[in-house]
């Protein structure tokens, strides 16, 4: 029997799992400090767009328009070939850090951004005629409450850069699309090498795809805020 | 030598990836439009087999990468490279749309269903004529953000060596070696991605704004 899931390609593979092990670690890693750098990035240019200076908001449409409509790839790429001409090299582990947190960074930023927005303005505005400053306002009366709204297409987030890790491959990164990718060209037993791997990137993602559809089912059992905008949950079920 | 560099033929050579980076992003999302709408709806409604099977599709493939997906199709499936690409994205879109269409048709209220029915709507006309319209109008935002992500996706296709932009563009960087060459070519393919992506998203403002507008 020589399909291509014959029993000796499985048994290769078992023989070998140090392999994919390392490069689910290094998936494992790269996606937690990739996570985040997107969530501090997101974070700071969310409350940049919805903030009352103009540079700030300008600053942080520009970082989201540009990022969000220019594939993942190109950026990565320019890290990898563009940045050694100015004399910069970065190991290809910190470029896909950097280039994983400022991507999801500009998608978290928007998330963040929407959230805020969710927020009733007389939120604000009662807050501050008690005498908080806007920084304490959003602390500790629009940032708890936006927190909810938020939860789920955050997660989503999460899932989205764990999948994108694998762009690292593209540049020899060593994270477990290559070691698949490089195991499997070695010896041609594609078959059990990709079940596996995507078996591995299920058990990282499905667990956080499933606690977002359930953040989001918590989320819409809140009552209704009299805010108009609060638009953004239309993917919440209406069973409630 | 930024003139030469922006010569007709290598404008003509970025262009023609562009042109089939767009051909590849356009049938992917019409098929994956079709395949999603058909998958977001059995995973709503049915409880038999066929929901099940839905949800097991769309819940296994939207939680792996899509760069598996292609190198999948590549080599396991036998056809040309560049219709092999267009499948891979295909499988993994329909997943994202199939979630889309479910969660849209979910933030439609059972009201809806139940006064439909009560004036003699079959399940298929309830579906046509009134949930489908109102779901669109809730689902355009994150359509529009799949749709600008496949047009970025097709970049991974250059893993496997299909000359779409990115790749004719890193192509064009290996005869060039100055910086300012450099930079003007990631800035061209940059500029290409962003047009096409800015004027989708622009069309699917209007278009929303039309539909808000009618209400």
């Amino acid at each position: 029997m020589n399909g291509p899931f014959a029993l000796f390609k499985w048994q290769a593979l078992f023989t070998d799992w140090t392999v994919f092990a390392k490069g689910f670690l290094t998936t494992l890693l790269v996606s937690v400090i990739a996570l985040l750098l997107a969530l501090v990035l997101g974070i700071l240019f969310g409350i940049f767009s919805t903030s009352k200076i103009k540079v700030l908001e300008a600053v942080s449409r520009v970082y989201v328009e540009f990022i969000q409509n220019t594939p993942l790839l190109i950026q990565v790429f320019f890290l990898y070939n563009g940045l050694p001409h100015l004399g910069v090299v970065l190991p290809v582990m910190l470029i896909g850090i950097l280039a994983l947190g400022i991507y999801h960074g500009a998608y978290i930023a928007e998330v963040v951004r929407a959230g805020i927005n969710s927020i009733n303005k007389g939120q604000l505005e009662a807050a501050l005629s008690q005498g908080f400053t806007y920084w304490e306002a959003m602390r500790y009366i629009v940032i708890p409450q936006a927190v909810k709204i938020v939860l789920p297409p955050m997660t989503n987030q999460a899932v989205n850069l764990i999948k994108n890790t694998s762009v690292l491959s593209i540049i020899a990164g060593g994270d477990l699309m290559y070691q698949t990718d490089s195991w499997s060209s070695a010896n041609l037993y594609y078959g059990p090498a990709y079940v596996v791997t995507g078996l591995l990137y299920l058990a990282l993602c499905l667990p956080l795809a499933t606690a977002a559809r359930n953040f989001e089912r918590k989320a819409s059992q809140v009552p209704e805020s009299d805010s108009e905008d609060k638009k953004l949950t239309y993917e919440e079920d209406a069973i409630a | 030598m930024i003139s030469n560099l922006f010569s007709l033929i290598n404008i003509k050579f970025l262009l023609y990836g562009f042109g089939l980076t767009l051909y590849i992003s356009i049938v992917t999302i019409i098929l994956s439009t079709i395949f999603g709408t058909v998958l977001g709806i059995l995973r709503n409604s049915s409880k038999g087999l066929p929901g099940k099977l839905s949800a097991v599709y769309i819940e296994t493939v939207r939680n792996t990468p899509m760069l598996l997906w292609i190198l999948v199709t590549r080599f396991i499936v036998n056809m040309k490279p560049v219709n092999a690409g267009i499948l891979a994205l295909t499988i993994f879109t329909s997943s994202i749309i199939g979630e889309i269409v479910r969660g849209g048709l979910n933030s439609i209220k059972q009201g809806q269903w139940e006064a439909a029915f009560s004036q003699g709507f079959t399940y298929v006309q309830t579906l046509r004529y009134i949930i489908v319209p109102q779901a669109f109008k809730n689902m355009i935002p994150a359509l529009a953000s799949q749709f600008i992500t496949v047009i970025k996706d097709t970049s991974f296709l250059w893993a496997v060596g299909i000359e779409e932009v990115t790749g004719k563009g890193m192509i064009l960087m290996g005869s060039y070696a100055s910086t300012t060459q450099v930079f003007s070519i990631f800035g061209m393919i940059a500029l290409m991605y962003f047009t096409a992506n800015y004027v989708l998203s622009l069309l699917f403002r209007a278009q929303q704004r039309r539909l808000v507008l009618q209400n």
